[in-house]
């Protein structure tokens, strides 16, 4: 499982094992069994430092090997007690009765979640024996506001250990790290709320404490800026943290995600950004409907079709995933079949093996084969299930109205298509990206046009929706244009953001992941690496917040002496979210043969534009019909 | 929560808890730590366990998962454990005490800021009834009992250490330490900060001194949010009202309102609130819009209970429309009151005058509407309008393809559907629509006046064999062949 993060130019199974360790000593400060009780929404990123299989065997497999750990004899039962036996979803109510030692809460530093606890807590059959002690393990961090909720409601004293799990940069890929924080976009630019910084910079110091000191800094946006002086008065209050490692990463580049309001609100058109489109990616697993996936075994599910979604995880470990999940999506279909000939052709060689030794040969190939068959049909299911929406008429009547923004056609006028799908009560999201996505690339809407949009949304989807659209207009994504004049065209002539002839079976530029469309922000990291970031001044303060450089001094025996022809390394962190296909973008200028340049990206949450603006929406109670 | 303390105080105070045994070295706990030690540091080396290839149980979950495992042990642990559960036994409290183990490799402690205040400064508990985290190993209670800076203490808040705030008494001093909290951007210190100056500062003066500080302003209104201190947040919000980020977070309250008249009553108060002129006339449409579903749906509920009305004893409403959106209330009355005056609150033709609903919108919600109800001849008087001289003449501001679209998500017969499919202009869109639609007439008629033989020849073997249609596709193929020649 863990392959895939030691591929890239970077081996991030090191943040991996930190994260690993860390938890096992939360785990064995408390002695004997336990049961952990989940917020569920850390099962999927927690899913991704640590299995099951860690967190049960943690003490016992030491103890079954031969070594120092297993010398005293009741060393190694107390060993067996102290593993984590059962494990149950946070819910209001009495615990299950499982005779643990040790009960502790796995949670996020919630009110409502504290709610639950306190629930849990209070209806603990006090008579109970053995009687189970409680603890809780904040993820990523203790707040004092729930610790006061606790004790307001008489139960903190019922916690031993009161922790704090600082799940700051998640490794999701050998090149990419999340926060996994969903609201952080929302919190930084609606509330004025900068915590997730905040957590983003310590992040950066666990990075640097175990990869070298970064010695360059770039950064563009207010966000940004935060970032690097927190991460520089960090540096300046941990004398501790001066390390003697050889720096991996060259430079970060800090974006904010304001800088480039528009990419994510188009649909991406590489493979893993239309599976995240149309199925959403949560760490790392998609779940799709279960039609085409008919069990291949008889027996194993019945003769029923199965019912429960398809769950998958993608990521690099898989060789056929790898290849093709940053091609554009008219690209996927020619890689598949000329896979399936490969595969067929290398099953009918069993016709050709004749002696004891080719057969063998044959044999101990087959599991590879089997493995990259199995891969390649539920790709070929994939595809498929994409390729029906991707074909529908809706499907291209929105391309092309989002394409028609983007290159500069007719934003300052109502849109047909967007009122059509206002008046056939399309889902609002939809139009919230379109109106958004025409807003941005009109340095804002006339008065006019935006009033006519708000007024045909709120009659349409209730007036309720008002306090969305005021959000958006908070967030930049939805506004009137001030100024009375349209940037856009500059910025998208200077920073070629359209490209016309543009090539989605063998591209030559990053446009080939939106069809055209080259987003912004990693058209920023380009041109920074080349020829610098002097030569688009004028286009950098078009763009809002400060851009800036800072450098961190090292030690002279840490300073590069660089190799002949050897790439640097750029850490890109986006502040805000970033997309599948800007990742892909960023992964396609690490492959280019002259590129000079290898990427890692980290973000706060890897988002699309759905579930961007679903952050950005009020939460109001669903309509009964 | 008085019994509660009590329990902690004697809990904290009972002899068996070893609250630190830093120096305490129990035999049986030192092994299990070297043991520990030593596995973990035995892993690093050996294989992992889950870097296997990946196991998938049958329903597609990862083996070993954790929420598969969840599902997994829940299940097991159900039933079995019943029985011991109930054996009540007034067990002693056996909490175990472990030394509070400060390992010397993790990484994190090198950046881990475990955030602890002293409590004593955030309520008026004292210390020794609170948390164990206090009573620190002597070392540690230099820490808090020095004269530290603003600055400092922020520092060194946001790094987890103890620190008293208490020791801020002046304005000049508490202002001070919230604008240094605020500039460390990290939100559980601001709010921590926060909490104190709520508790130590007159209300007036606190909201006066916030109403300059935006971000600290924005922690507190989030933090009475999340607590849930309505009272206090809507004063808060009353006062800042001039700060224009802020504008519609009363508004917002109504959605918390369940009971409708109370919610109108709370609309009608928000009209008056110093919004930007658009905001404020969607807000008033919200409450006219309320106040007459209001109205509406009593009338209805009237009637539909009495029986005595067909339409809803043919139809019967699925839902109230209270809280729907005007276009859903607009489809609603063309459902079920689309004869009425212009006079009465619910006919379809003053919601469109009350609410100023374009043309467009409300041919296209009517329509919708009357399609449903397979009223062909209200579809029709739709899109019928008499010029001066009388005559007749077909006109939609929509395009008749969406007429046709509409209809025929309707399931309109094919004579419904055809006399719309001749209206659309564009000839393309109308041979596309017929023959999706098979509206054979339209086709053929189509195809005539294009003189396109050939394809019309083609349109032979889409028609029924010896139908109208046929021997219509005939008699023309023969027309022009004579008018050919």
């Amino acid at each position: 499982m863990a392959a895939h993060l030691s591929s890239g130019r970077v081996n991030l199974t090191a943040l991996r094992e930190a994260g690993r360790r860390e938890l096992r000593e939360f785990l064995d400060k408390c002695a004997g069994s336990k049961a952990i009780v989940w917020d569920e929404y850390l099962t999927g990123p927690f899913g991704l430092i640590a299995q099951y299989s860690l967190l049960k065997v943690s003490a016992a497999a030491g103890a079954r090997r031969p070594g120092p750990a297993a010398a005293a004899p009741d060393a190694l039962a107390s060993a067996q007690e102290h593993e984590v036996e059962k494990m149950f979803t946070l819910k209001p109510g009495r615990l299950p009765p499982a005779d643990v030692k040790n009960v502790i809460f796995f949670v996020r530093p919630k009110l409502e979640l504290m709610d639950i606890i306190t629930d849990n807590v209070l209806r603990e059959d006090r008579g109970r024996s053995p009687q189970r002690d409680f603890h809780i393990l904040f993820v990523p961090r203790r707040s004092l506001l729930c610790e006061q909720w606790l004790k307001e409601q008489g139960v903190l004293g019922s916690f031993i250990h009161r922790e704090q799990y600082s799940l700051d940069l998640i490794p999701f890929d050998g090149d990419l790290l999340s926060m996994e924080s969903e609201s952080a976009f929302k919190e930084c630019y609606l509330e004025s709320d900068q915590t997730s910084l905040y957590h983003a910079a310590k992040g950066l110091m666990t990075l640097q404490a175990l990869y070298g000191t970064i010695p360059q800094i770039f950064g563009k946006g207010e966000c940004a800026r935060h970032v690097a002086n927190m991460m520089i008065r960090m540096k300046r209050e941990f004398p501790g943290s001066q390390n003697s490692i050889f720096p991996v990463f060259d430079t970060l580049l800090l974006l904010d995600r304001n800088v480039d309001l528009l990419t994510p609100l188009a649909t991406q058109l590489t493979y893993e950004g239309l599976i995240d489109e149309i199925y959403g990616i949560q760490n790392t697993y998609v779940k799709l409907p279960p039609e085409k996936f008919a069990p291949k075994k008889q027996g194993e599910g019945g003769k029923d079709l199965p019912t429960e979604p398809k769950k998958l995880q993608l990521n690099s470990a898989e060789e056929l995933y790898a290849e093709i999940r940053d091609k554009n999506f008219n690209a996927v279909g020619s890689v598949l079949s000329k896979k399936a000939k490969i595969i067929s052709a290398a099953f009918e060689e069993r016709h050709h093996a004749k002696t004891v030794g080719e057969i063998k040969q044959f044999v101990s190939q087959l599991p590879h084969m089997q493995a990259a068959r199995s891969s390649l049909a539920n790709h070929t299911s994939i595809a498929e299930l994409i390729k029906d929406i991707t074909t529908s008429e809706d499907f291209f009547d929105n391309l092309t109205v989002e394409q028609e923004f983007m290159s500069g056609i007719d934003t300052d006028k109502v849109n047909n298509y967007i009122e059509d799908c206002i008046a056939q009560k399309h889902p609002l999201i939809k139009i919230l990206r379109l109106v958004c996505l025409q807003s941005v690339c009109n340095s804002g809407l006339k008065q006019k046009v935006l009033d006519h949009y708000k007024r045909e949304i709120l009659q349409t989807y209730g007036y309720e929706h008002i306090l969305t659209l005021n959000n958006l207009e908070k967030a930049g994504l939805l506004k009137p244009q001030t100024s009375g004049r349209n940037n856009y065209p500059t910025i998208r002539k200077t920073l070629r953001l359209w490209m016309d002839d543009v090539n989605e079976q063998n591209p030559n530029d990053i446009s080939y992941v939106y069809s055209g469309y080259a987003p912004l922000s990693v058209r920023l990291a380009q041109l920074l690496a080349r020829p610098g970031w002097r030569s688009i001044e004028e286009v950098l303060k078009m763009l809002p917040g400060p851009h800036f450089e800072e450098r961190q001094q090292l030690p002279t025996g840490l300073q590069k002496k660089r190799q002949h022809g050897e790439n640097r390394v750029t850490l890109v962190f986006f502040l805000g979210g970033v997309t599948y296909a800007e990742i892909a973008a960023l992964r396609f200028l690490s492959q280019m043969e002259d590129g000079g340049t290898e990427y890692v990206i980290a973000t706060t949450k890897l988002i699309n534009g759905t579930s961007w603006i679903k952050s950005l929406m009020e939460k109001l109670e669903p309509a009964p019909f | 929560m008085s019994r509660a303390r009590a329990d902690e105080e004697e809990y904290w105070h009972s002899s068996k808890f070893r609250a630190f045994t830093f120096d305490d070295e129990d035999d049986e706990l030192s092994q299990l730590k070297e043991s520990k030690r030593a596995v973990n540091s035995l892993r690093d080396i050996v294989d992992d366990d889950d870097d296997d290839l990946e196991r998938v149980s049958w329903s597609g979950e990862p083996v070993g998962s954790i929420s598969w495992s969840i599902k997994e042990t829940a299940s097991s642990s159900t039933s079995s454990l019943e029985g011991r559960d109930s054996s009540l036994q007034k067990g002693s409290s056996s909490y175990a005490a472990f030394p509070k183990q400060v390992s010397s490799y993790s990484l994190s402690s090198l950046f881990k800021g475990e955030l602890y205040l002293s409590l004593s400064a955030l309520s008026d508990t004292g210390v020794k009834n609170y948390a164990p985290e206090l009573r620190r190993p002597k070392a540690e209670y230099k820490d808090y009992s020095s004269d530290w800076s603003p600055k400092d203490t922020v520092r060194r808040m946001q790094r987890g250490k103890v620190c008293s705030l208490e020791r801020f008494r002046s304005l000049q001093d508490k202002l001070v330490l919230l604008d240094e909290a605020v500039a460390g951007h990290d939100g559980n210190v601001i709010t921590a900060v926060l909490i104190f100056l709520k508790r130590t500062l007159r209300r007036e003066i606190l909201f006066r001194e916030l109403e300059v500080r935006q971000v600290a302003l924005c922690h507190l209104i989030h933090f009475l949010k999340e607590t849930g201190e309505q009272k206090l947040l809507l004063d808060l919000l009353r006062l800042c009202f001039f700060s224009l980020s802020l504008q519609l977070s009363q508004y917002r309250e109504h959605l918390n309102i369940q009971d409708v008249e109370k919610r109108r009553e709370f609309l009608k108060g928000c009209i008056g609130l110093p919004f930007s002129a658009e905001d404020t006339s969607h807000i008033q449409d919200h409450y006219t819009l309320l106040e007459r579903q209001i109205i509406i749906e009593a009338n209805d509920r009237h009637l539909e209970t009495a029986g005595q009305s067909e339409i809803f004893r043919k139809y019967p409403r699925k839902a109230s429309i209270l809280n729907m959106p005007l276009v859903t209330t607009l489809f609603y009355s063309c459902f079920y009151h689309y004869t009425e005056a212009e006079g009465t609150f619910s006919s379809p033709t003053n919601l469109k005058k009350t609410f100023k609903i374009p043309d467009k919108q409300y041919v296209l919600t009517a329509l919708a509407a009357r399609a449903k109800l397979r009223a062909w001849d209200d579809v029709d008087a739709l899109f019928t309008t008499k010029n001066w001289l009388g005559y007749t003449k077909k006109k939609a501001p929509i395009g008749f393809h969406r007429v046709v679209e509409i209809l025929q998500r309707n399931n309109a017969p094919v004579q419904v559907l055809q006399e719309y499919v001749r209206l659309v202009e564009d000839v393309e869109t109308r041979l596309n629509l017929a023959t999706k639609y098979k509206c054979h007439d339209v086709v053929i008629e189509t195809y005539r006046d294009l003189k396109d033989r050939i394809q019309l020849t083609a349109y032979k073997c889409k028609v029924e064999r010896g139908s109208a249609d046929e021997e219509k596709i005939n008699s023309i193929l023969n027309n022009m062949v004579r008018n050919a020649y």
